[in-house]
């Protein structure tokens, strides 16, 4: 190690200002940081620091997300051959699926961090570990059918619009990976949604639909009959997007985050209770067949879980109290099934919902922060009467 | 039973290096004194180079509030008078004679003495400075009367000097000096203990209400005892004072003198020899720390890891401070060190094993371990705050330098030291000691 030490101390000068490569200041620093921890010692303040920094917390949810991408790997490889009605072995399923995976995964890698080095040059910033988790995200919420270029387009607006314009990593509203999938879901509906795209290449004879299209058909006056188990939906094999299929592999992920303490374990568990509940409420009012399923299918089913680890939990666009956590969790999965059993053209209700509670984020908090400030003034004004009290007696 | 406050929120970082309760008494050859060790004290000097002074001899004056005097603690010559950049005043060292000269302030009885005769005799003999307010940590306003006084008996942050220890034997001063402190203020005089707190100075003080606090750090910070005992609304003014401070008030009524002497714990994994020190207040820490470090690049530090002030080896001990630490510098490259599992690493994220041993003590150096980064992880911050302050929000507010915000969010009722533990946390690596600090001197111009 010691002689690429002596290597990067070497080439370094000529990557800060005034040398031959100072346009790449940022990413040589990004490429530096990456290998070896600063040598930067505290210069005010406390004297030792805690050992977590932002790469190791990103990489930490990145390694959540594993258990996903593999059983999105695999699952795509089966849905194909399923459609097709051909017996293979695991590891053509793998291969297969692979082939169509990491594609669109290198895409957005590779779009996503040269916007980003692109702006922490323009800056003068170090470069941003945020996009590390956005880079995995993207592709796990997108059908495994989309066309790179979309993917490029898509990561693209939501690198640029969805968080640079606000000022980068920590200072954007929306959530950048969710972002990304509105911008598909709107500008290209063709390839996001309908019954084509959730399988890779297809076979048209294979019906194909996700459960969500199935139960989305219960929202008039139709029927809902599910083609697949409970069991099927908990275990992810059914169509639907790359990562978001298994609601096993999610809590494997869950429960990464809930232990590291890096995803909000009270948000997740908001959520869930919010989904539960509109789906209680629904079962009881039950104006429409998508009201009358099991109100713990709309756990397993479509992005509901995959948003709820991945999505909601997400510090930047979520409420920053602790109660505001809370009601932001719960109205999440309100809205995420309130959206789904009133609204058959927007069958991904969870999207919507984490974007719309994102939007409204701030306003949960500033009624926290009024709250206690609420408590403080009460309290001076109290303090105020008792000191005037001897005066007047 | 004193009533207890159990805290909840909180962090103790185990270090290496605790000072061994071993007493030995040096005399430094110089000690001096730093205006910077006072918020807000613009100098006005009273002496020069070559001066002859004696114990309790002004040295300077606040400029703003002329009453406010500044007193050698131990008689000497006066070597050299320290300028930095546009002529700001440094440090006066003074060398400090074999025999101590002090000029007599006459002993007098607290208990028989009006308010006024109080405030003059500490004025008078530059003690009064040891008293410091809340908000803002100033030297407390003598033309004001405070609505209560906070005395922490007990220091819980890493490796701090065990206050037992410190004021055995003191007894009659520290009980003296409170009945001086209870002379001062028409509220309470609160007297805070720890869980350890054996002491009988502290236990048996009358005049005094205790209380226990029970918890990790910041229980013995006195912001946390404020926050939960009489916390400070707008316009309110707390005074604090430090237990041995409290007892070299309580000699001058006795003895009419002023005792310049302090013990300082010396502490730290880099210390060969670690244990307890008496000395004068602000003496030089060289002889203590001369040839009893080990011979790695290390940090020297008066005051604890969390809010101490870096010195160097021949420097002074800050005015207020009764600890030095010496830990490494943390001046190395560590390669993917944020990518492997960290076995000897301390960190209260759950993403290193340390959790895994609550009792291990850790060496830990001056590394920053990462970069500074923009805000992204909430709820941390709250963890190891104990108030019903929102640190967060407050942090922005200060950023943004909204003052009404600031005032709501309940800045008075915070210093920079209660925020150290969030400092240390803080995965975005910012300096937030030094930014509540700047957010309390925007309050202050403020206000006056």
């Amino acid at each position: 190690m010691r002689s690429l030490r002596r290597f990067l101390d070497k080439v370094k000068p000529q990557f800060q200002r005034g040398g031959k490569y100072e346009k790449l200041q940022s990413t040589f620093d990004a490429f530096e940081t990456f290998l070896f921890v600063p040598d930067h010692t505290t210069q005010s303040g406390s004297h030792i620091r805690d050992s977590i920094d932002m790469k190791r917390t990103m990489s930490v949810v990145v390694i959540a997300l594993i258990p996903t991408l593999l059983f999105g790997i695999w699952n795509v490889g089966y849905q194909h051959f399923l459609s097709h009605a051909i017996e293979t072995g695991f590891w053509a399923k793998v291969a297969y699926g692979a082939w169509k995976v990491i594609p669109i995964v290198v895409v957005s890698y590779v779009v996503g961090l040269g916007i980003e080095f692109i702006f922490a040059q323009y800056r003068h910033h170090e470069v941003n570990e945020g996009f590390l988790v956005s880079g995995m995200l993207i592709p796990l919420v997108l059908p495994p059918d989309i066309p790179l270029w979309m993917v490029a387009v898509a990561t693209a607006f939501a690198v640029i619009i969805g968080k640079e314009v606000f000022g980068g990593t920590g200072m954007n509203i929306l959530n950048p990976a969710l972002t990304a999938r509105a911008f598909l879901f709107f500008a290209y509906p063709a390839s996001m949604s309908g019954e084509k795209v959730w399988i890779a290449e297809k076979a048209d004879t294979f019906s194909g639909a996700t459960p969500l299209a199935e139960a989305a058909l219960g929202t008039g006056d139709g029927t809902v009959t599910f083609s697949h188990s409970f069991a099927d939906m908990f275990f992810g094999f059914i169509p639907g997007s790359i990562g978001e299929t298994s609601t096993l592999a999610i809590l494997i992920g869950a429960v990464i985050l809930a232990v590291t303490g890096i995803g909000s374990l009270r948000i997740m568990l908001s959520v869930v209770a919010g989904g539960l509940f509109m789906g209680i409420l629904g079962k009881i009012i039950g104006l429409n067949a998508y009201m009358e399923i099991p109100f713990y299918y709309h756990l397993v089913m479509g992005g509901f879980a995959f948003g709820t680890v991945y999505m909601a939990t997400d510090p930047v666009t979520a409420a920053q109290t602790g109660m505001g956590k809370i009601w932001y969790g719960f109205f999440i999965g309100v809205v995420a099934v309130l959206i789904r059993v009133f609204n058959p053209a927007y069958p991904e209700g969870m999207m919507l919902a984490i974007l719309l509670m994102n939007v409204f984020a701030p306003l949960i908090d500033h009624y926290v922060v009024e709250s206690n400030i609420k408590r403080r003034l009460k309290r001076t004004r109290k303090n105020n009467a008792m000191d005037a009290k001897p005066q007047t007696v | 039973m004193p009533k207890t406050i159990k805290i909840t929120k909180g962090l103790d970082i185990k270090l290496k290096g605790a000072a061994e309760k071993t007493l030995s008494v040096i005399k430094p050859e110089s000690f001096a004194i730093k205006p910077a060790d006072f918020i807000g004290v613009f100098p006005r000097l009273l002496v020069k180079e070559g001066d002859q002074v004696q114990a309790g001899t002004p040295i300077f004056f606040d400029k703003f509030r002329e009453n406010i005097v500044f007193t050698a603690q131990h008689s000497g010559k006066v070597t050299e008078i320290k300028r930095g950049d546009k002529r700001v005043l440094l440090e006066i060292r003074i060398e400090a004679e074999d025999v101590n000269k002090q000029i007599d302030f006459e002993p007098a009885k607290p208990e028989s003495q009006a308010r006024e005769q109080l405030k003059e005799k500490l004025l008078k003999s530059g003690l009064w400075t040891l008293i410091r307010q809340r908000p803002y940590n100033i030297i407390a306003n003598p033309d004001t009367t405070p609505k209560s006084i906070f005395i922490s008996a007990f220091d819980s942050a890493p490796l701090a000097a065990d206050y037992d220890f410190v004021i055995n034997g003191k007894g009659d001063e520290f009980q003296t000096g409170l009945n001086v402190l209870k002379g001062l203020t028409d509220g309470k005089v609160y007297l805070n203990i720890g869980q350890d707190t054996k002491a009988p100075e502290f236990l048996n003080a009358k005049n005094v209400e205790i209380t226990l606090f029970k918890g990790p750090h910041p229980a013995g910070n006195v912001g946390t005892q404020i926050n939960h005992l009489d916390p400070i609304n707008k316009g309110e003014i707390v005074w604090t004072i430090k237990p041995q401070d409290v007892a070299t008030i309580g000699y001058l009524f006795l003895k009419g003198v002023i005792n310049p002497e302090i013990i300082v714990a010396l502490a730290g994994s880099e210390v060969i020899k670690t244990g307890y020190y008496k000395t004068i207040r602000g003496g030089c820490i060289k002889k203590m720390v001369e040839s009893n470090v080990s011979d790695t690049d290390v940090r020297y530090i008066s005051g604890n890891v969390l809010t101490g002030s870096k010195i160097r080896p021949d420097n002074y001990l800050d005015f207020y401070d009764s600890l030095v630490t010496v830990i490494k510098e943390g001046n190395y490259h560590e390669f993917l060190g944020w990518a492997l599992p960290g076995f000897s690493k301390f960190s209260t994220s759950r993403s290193f094993p340390a959790f895994l041993t609550p009792n291990k003590t850790f060496v830990l150096d001056t590394n920053l371990h990462g970069g500074e980064r923009a805000y992204v992880m909430t709820g941390k911050f709250e963890q190891v705050f104990p108030m019903d302050i929102l640190p967060l929000q407050l942090i922005k507010a200060i950023i943004f330098e909204d003052i009404d915000l600031m005032e709501n969010l309940g800045i008075y009722e915070v210093e920079p030291e209660d925020f150290a533990l969030v400092e240390f946390i803080d995965t975005s690596k910012t300096n937030i000691q030094a930014l509540v600090r700047k957010g309390l001197e925007i309050m202050r111009k403020e206000m006056n």
